[in-house]
């Protein structure tokens, strides 16, 4: 469904993806993996032309939406829904008023059909009865929640998660990561999953691929990744820095 | 010192170039999207309505102490009668659109960057792009058509309690004869000292509204980018009034000559 061919995108100079390529296929999930500040939320921004890149393709159901005007991407936007780092909830609206906004934006009028899908969009993320809460009054991990809800009620076919279990507790973070596998089941979207967290990548991926400076310098299976000797793979998964006390 | 100069000359076109392309997308928005009504009435009210009183306050404070500064030359003269006139005149053409521009940009201006910039650096408005909506129909148009729609009103609001004020305390408090007062005051302001006023006014709100809109859309780096965006938009704002102050002056003298 998404392809990615040689992206590459550099800020103030410094480069932050070199010839990146990664494909996604349709009902899988995708776990990118890489250390803070290795581009992976760059190439998510990318795939909803949130970032315009130095060069390389995005190809969307075929669709190259590089250089695709502002107008004209609202259609690629329609079918990938982006749950955002800090959930970037609408601080001014309600969670009901958040989760109808994409609704209302496609058009639809009848308010009875929002409150429904309102209703059906919480009640899958266990949130039901929340409607009028303000996300001020939300915890860290109901607001990825809401977030999630307000991606998922204009029902897109897939899902970008930009690091979705940054800022929980563990208990939470496993919530979110059956949340993850439940709605890609019930609702048959393709995912991509950025996360620094490997127990969201052991849980949710179907296919990992490991950013390293800036170029994939894995894309393979779980186990391949749990079976690799390279030292590059292995630090990152146990978490070694290689610096002494 | 040359190259200081040069590289200063650079930034400020090129944000010339980019406060440019804003305003030409928001206008190209406003035909080629539908208006966003709702929005733009509570922007009124929160841009209009609620700026009523400090401009008021401000539109009588100048009036007052205008009309007692000219009475206390002009008394030397025997010249008390034409105190009104002239208070009129530069709350028309001067001090009713600059000082309530310059108030506005304050008030509403920073508050339109803060908001903004909040909205940048917590990715809502990448959020709203991700729905396909255009952060310039969103955010900005409902700004822009409530500034342009309140500016002139505010103006003509602030020029109103001036004259008022000035009334009040030249007449009554200093004793100026009150009907030649009257009689200069409507003989010498002029249906084109009120268009100068209405003028100026819409051109601030311009230049407001596109300003702190842009530095909200710019801000960057957490929280001390929300922190300094609406210092920003505070300044250029109130630099760029003053600086177009002087060009609108000249030009619409031309246009509108004195005493026409």
């Amino acid at each position: 469904m998404i392809e990615v061919r040689k992206l590459s995108k550099s800020f103030g100079g410094r480069p932050v993806l070199r010839e990146v390529d990664l494909t996604v296929e349709e009902g899988k999930t995708l776990v990118v993996l890489g250390r803070s500040g290795c581009g992976k939320s760059v190439v998510l921004k990318h795939l909803i032309g949130l970032l315009k890149p130095d060069s390389g393709e995005v190809l969307v159901d075929g669709e190259d939406i590089i250089g695709l005007p502002e107008r004209k991407l609202t259609a690629v936007r329609r079918k990938i829904g982006m749950l955002f780092q800090s959930a970037a909830l609408f601080d001014s609206m309600s969670v009901e008023g958040n989760l109808a906004f994409p609704l209302r934006e496609q058009g639809i009028r009848n308010e009875k059909e929002i409150d429904t899908r309102v209703a059906e969009a919480l009640d899958m993320v266990e949130l039901a009865g929340e409607q009028h809460k303000m996300p001020a009054d939300l915890s860290g991990g109901m607001r990825k929640r809401v977030g999630l809800a307000r991606t998922i009620v204009g029902r897109p076919r897939c899902v970008l998660y930009d690091e979705p279990t940054t800022g929980l507790d563990p208990i939470t973070s496993d919530s979110i990561n059956h949340l993850i596998r439940r709605l890609q089941r019930k609702l048959g979207v393709t995912s991509i999953v950025v996360t620094h967290d490997m127990k969201t990548a052991f849980h949710c991926a179907d296919r990992v691929a490991l950013l390293h400076e800036g170029r994939v310098h894995y894309d393979g299976t779980v186990e391949g990744l749990k079976a690799s000797t390279d030292p590059v793979i292995t630090d990152f998964i146990e978490g070694r820095s290689g610096e002494s006390d | 010192m040359i190259t200081a100069i040069g590289r200063t000359t650079l930034l400020a076109l090129t944000y010339l170039g980019e406060l440019g392309i804003l305003l030409g997308n928001t206008i190209s928005a406003m035909f080629a999207a539908p208006i966003r009504w709702k929005l733009a009435l509570h922007q009124i009210i929160e841009t209009g309505a609620r700026s009523q009183i400090v401009v008021a306050v401000t539109g009588a404070f100048t009036g007052a102490v205008f009309a007692a500064q000219i009475f206390f030359q002009f008394h030397r003269f025997g010249m008390d009668s034409a105190v009104g006139s002239v208070a009129s005149l530069a709350l028309f053409r001067e001090l009713g659109p600059t000082l309530t521009a310059l108030m506005v940009a304050g008030r509403v201006g920073a508050a339109i960057a803060a908001e903004i910039g909040t909205m940048k650096v917590t990715e809502q408005v990448d959020a709203l792009r991700s729905f396909g909506v255009s952060p310039i129909d969103y955010l900005v148009v409902p700004r822009s058509i409530a500034m342009m729609v309140s500016m002139p009103l505010l103006v003509a609001e602030a020029c109103a309690f001036g004259i008022l004020a000035s009334y009040l305390i030249a007449v009554p408090m200093l004793g100026v004869a009150e009907a030649p007062y009257l009689r200069n005051l409507t003989f010498y302001t002029h249906g084109s000292d009120i268009a100068i006023a209405t003028i100026k006014g819409f051109v601030f709100a311009v230049i407001i509204v596109s300003v702190s809109c842009h530095e909200g859309l710019e801000t960057s780096n957490g929280a001390a980018g929300v922190g300094r965006a609406p210092t920003r938009a505070v300044v250029i704002s109130s630099l760029a009034i003053l600086g177009m102050n002087l060009i609108l002056t000249f030009a619409l003298n031309i246009i509108f000559p004195s005493g026409q």
